[in-house]
């Protein structure tokens, strides 16, 4: 057999070619589900990371205007960052594609059990959708729009010179110079649901005709129609796939998934002393652990939710057991426990926190994620999130009393009326530490304790973009780490990862 | 010597001798509707419609009715094999009321043996109900259940905007719109594509037709924005050519001062000054005068739709040819060739109807009669020699029509895959 050398560089081209041809284009609808095999740690990270996308496409959502230059830019940067497609390049990403396509379709599995889930997953993945199509050229979108069978057709001339006034009376805003210039598409109208129903567009025999501005508003409601149906089918089918061993705890925990450090492993243990806890408290602690220590004081005793969450934060962020047992029964021999009550029964449990009793598992202080949905405080308990929990009302008059401004607290407010829970906490930290920014994306307690010690230690400026350099540094090490790693299991890796991650909380500059 | 049947003997001795006498007592229902179904009611076409030509046989199975029988007693999920089962239940309860449902994921008579959740309703008409009561705060001759010639435009009016609205702008076909017996109209747009849309669908439709906004707090209903929409340009050329005789003649608006101080607080204050001071208007300010006044007409004369009937699936309504318990009347279709002469009041009624059949049946042989069993094969063609048979003629045009452009479809389809 002769290999001509023409011949291999068309083999080769051929391959590559191929790869081309399965993600022609930066943008997809998700129709085809992937068929490729791939190693069960491609499959957690793959998963993570897309969750950290949609959770900052979340965040961003809520802090800023869509659509606007700073919106656009930190999903740009965020994009970049996880290695997703973020410009619809000429040059082909294929392993960016790749991964958004494996991403999207992996989530699905975790995000369609339950309604709430598909509304939430459903919200973000269209509002990266927008983000991504507008960001497209006339000519990409053209071909886009090929691609998917959505190619409406434009109107021609003479169709739109015929009912030019009626397109100008049905587009609000649009002069007659406007209407000329831009191209119209006849859309069927049930394509364009949003549009017909508040009367925006001009209706003819069932078809609506829509300008090209608002076509991104057709394409957004073929994608969620899609997106909404796939995810009731996949709700079907779950069981067969969550019967799989292997991917069944990593879908669980994916839809309540906290996906940052854990604080199981205390850097700074010993560093803070009992006596700091008061001053602390005011300075650096988020209102839930605030609101927990107060109740602790003035009781001199915290119920079982209580205890667990206040506890567990207290042990992320360095006390000692021996510490941590000292605090509780001074605290306790206050109120109504006598010291052997407390060796008896409230030690063991704090020692039981620490690993050092029972199955000896070190448990993880609560992420947010964890405080806000599991065990909502009833009558008499302190835990929870204040701004999930508290009484609006009883929230506001807590802020005032924290001297916190008006404004402020309006703009607090208004996030949990939103239910963004997690920003509200975020614009408390902003307004107690008097910064515009906050420079991160609350998830955690023990985050916002950290953050805020470094804010006031001088150790790190607001500024996001100064630590880029070092998180994608530290990321593609831990990347490249782990499939050299043989992973033993899909735990392991992931603690891995974040153990790279919480080096940069605790280094200091 | 022939018994004839108890019904006819009542019927007989109820109404005063002479021709078209037919004053109906809803006490009479339980006597009358058994002639009615077994004689009047037009099962055939009505089959023929609700098999719909290419459809699966589970289509009708899986067909929702819902029956009001006598003391008010209401029974849902009832199904039914083919419309001949239907019609032998029907003349066998003799009900009050037929509604007509879904096309259901399984039988509904059968919904109890299914999973909760797997019973979905799948397809049904696109229906809207204009009920006359909904426009109570415009209309000074009735109210409430009340319905009279001069406020029967409004009905008028309504079938045309929404009927060139579906035609035109949405390019529907197939709607059959009927009297629904007392103070409305209805209408069932029976297309292929269209008995498949969803609620989403539905809801879209009528909000994209409703114009006139807000309950008993809101003063002024109508506010149009800065361009006019061209189904609302559309609609007000329609309003335009009844408003006069309706709203100016009949309902006299100005004729009092109550009633010319509704129309007034419809105006905004700066354009009753300009009305009041006879000033000559700038141009700017025609533009809003003008408006004020398309305004006004539009809220005495816009449809209102009852979304909530509109939008469901599963949304039950009166059946076309079902008897109103209250009027007697029956709903009839209302041939839109002829919309401005359709006179509620020259609907029959069913003791009407029975008193008809009867003169016939005594003006025929006797002996004709006496062969015929009163159990016989369906003798429903008899609503031909009644005042019922311009209606069902009505249905069937709508039938034929139907069963023609689906042909023509099936023809076009063949073609385009050359199958001679």
């Amino acid at each position: 057999m002769q290999f001509y050398r023409g011949n291999r560089l068309k083999c080769a081209r051929l391959a590559g070619d191929r790869r081309g041809d399965r993600y022609p284009h930066s943008l997809q609808f998700y129709l085809q589900p992937p068929t490729e095999n791939i190693s069960l740690s491609e499959f957690e990270s793959f998963a993570v990371d897309r969750l950290k996308l949609l959770k900052v496409v979340e965040n961003l959502g809520v802090s800023y205007l869509k659509g606007s230059p700073e919106y656009k830019s930190k999903l740009e940067m965020e994009l970049k960052k996880l290695k997703f497609p973020y410009r619809a390049l000429a040059e082909e990403d294929y392993d960016a594609r790749r991964k958004d396509h494996l991403s999207h379709f992996i989530l699905r599995l975790a995000y369609c059990q339950s309604e709430e889930l598909r509304r939430w997953f459903i919200q973000q993945e269209m509002d990266l959708f927008r983000y991504r199509f507008t960001e497209l050229t006339e000519d990409l979108i053209k071909n886009f729009l090929t691609y998917v069978n959505l190619a409406y057709n434009a109107i021609s001339k003479e169709e739109k010179d015929t009912c030019a006034d009626k397109l100008v009376n049905s587009t609000p805003g649009f002069s007659g110079a406007k209407v000329v210039d831009m191209a119209y598409y006849k859309v069927p109208w049930s394509h364009a649901v949003d549009l017909v129903r508040t009367r925006r567009i001009y209706l003819h025999d069932g078809f609506a005709f829509v300008p090209h501005q608002d076509l991104v508003a057709i394409v957004l409601n073929n994608y969620r129609t899609n997106l909404s149906k796939a995810l009731a089918l996949t709700a079907r089918s779950l069981p067969v796939v969550q019967s799989d061993e292997r991917l069944q705890p990593l879908l669980n925990h994916l839809s309540h998934a906290y996906v940052g450090p854990d604080y199981s492993i205390q850097k700074n243990t010993g560093k803070i002393s009992l006596e700091q806890i008061d001053a602390l408290s005011v300075k650096s602690f988020p209102l839930c652990m605030r609101q927990l220590h107060k109740a602790l004081r003035d009781n001199h005793h915290l119920r079982h939710g209580g205890r667990m969450q206040y506890g567990l934060f207290l042990k992320g962020i360095g006390l000692t057991l021996e510490q941590a047992l000292q605090f509780w029964k001074s605290e306790f021999i206050r109120g109504k426990v006598d010291a052997d009550k407390f060796d008896k029964g409230y030690a063991y449990s704090i020692r039981h926190n620490y690993g050092k009793e029972g199955k000896r598992t070190d448990y993880t202080p609560y992420s947010c994620m964890k405080i806000i949905l599991s065990n909502p405080p009833s009558q008499g308990d302190y835990h929870g999130c204040p701004f999930r929990h508290s009484d609006p009302e009883l929230l506001k008059q807590k802020l005032q009393s924290y001297k916190i401004s008006p404004t402020g607290i309006t703009q607090v407010l208004d996030l949990v009326k939103g239910m963004h829970y997690q920003l509200a906490c975020q614009k408390y930290f902003e307004l107690i530490h008097d910064v515009d920014d906050i420079g991160f994306s609350l998830n955690h307690p023990n985050q916002y304790f950290a953050e805020s010690q470094k804010l006031l230690s001088g150790g790190r400026e607001i500024k996001k973009e100064r630590n880029q350099p070092e998180n994608s540094q530290a990321k593609q090490s831990s990347q490249k780490s782990t499939p050299a790693s043989s992973t033993p299991s899909c735990s392991n890796t992931k603690a891995e990862i974040k153990l790279e991650e919480l080096e940069d909380y605790f280094t200091e500059d | 010597m022939v018994s004839l049947p108890t019904c006819l003997i009542f019927s007989r001795a109820r109404f005063p001798a002479g021709p078209g006498m037919g004053e109906f007592e809803p006490g009479s229902l339980p006597d009358l509707l058994p002639l009615y179904y077994r004689r009047l009611f037009p099962f055939g076409p009505y089959g023929r419609w609700l098999r719909y030509g290419g459809v699966p046989k589970s289509y009708f199975e899986n067909r929702e009715f819902s029956f009001t029988l006598r003391d008010d007693i209401y029974v849902r999920y009832q199904s039914f094999s083919n419309p001949q089962e239907l019609e032998r239940e029907i003349q066998k309860t003799n009900p009050y009321k037929i509604d007509i449902g879904a096309v259901y994921s399984h039988r509904p008579n059968q919904h109890n043996t299914v999973h909760m959740g797997a019973f979905q309703a799948q397809e049904k008409e696109l229906v809207f109900d204009i009920d006359m009561t909904d426009y109570d705060d415009v209309r000074r001759c009735c109210s409430s259940a009340d319905i009279c010639p001069k406020c029967w435009t409004l009905m008028t009016i309504a079938i045309r905007i929404i009927d060139r609205a579906l035609t035109e702008d949405f390019g529907i076909r197939h709607r059959l719109w009927v009297y629904s017996g007392r103070r409305g109209v209805h209408c069932w747009v029976c297309d292929d594509g269209v008995r498949k849309w969803s609620s989403t669908l539905r809801s879209a439709v009528v909000e994209y037709l409703t114009l006139v906004k807000g309950g008993e707090d809101t003063i002024k209903k109508v506010t149009l924005g800065d361009t006019i929409h061209p189904f609302i340009s559309e609609s007000l050329s329609i309003v335009e050519k009844y408003f006069e005789d309706y709203a100016l003649v009949g309902q006299d608006i100005l004729g009092s001062r109550e009633s010319w101080d509704k129309v007034l607080a419809l105006l905004p204050e700066h354009i009753l000054f300009v009305y009041c001071s006879g000033k000559q208007v700038s141009c700017g300010s025609s533009k809003k005068v003008s408006y004020a006044e398309k305004e006004i007409m539009l809220q005495y004369c816009f449809p209102r739709l009852d979304i909530n009937v509109s939008k469901g699936v599963n949304h039950l309504l009166k059946s076309p040819f079902s008897v109103h318990p209250k009027t007697g009347r029956v709903s009839v279709p209302i041939d839109l060739k002829k919309v401005d002469e359709f006179d509620p009041f020259a609907v029959p009624t069913i003791s009407r109807l029975c008193h008809e059949l009867d003169t016939i049946n005594h003006d025929e042989n006797e002996a004709e009669e006496n062969e015929r069993e009163p159990e016989g094969p369906r003798r429903s063609r008899d609503y031909k020699k009644t005042s019922l048979a311009p209606y069902v003629r009505v249905f069937e045009e709508f039938l034929e029509e139907m069963d023609n452009f689906r042909k023509g479809e099936l023809l076009r389809i063949s073609d385009s895959k050359r199958d001679f």
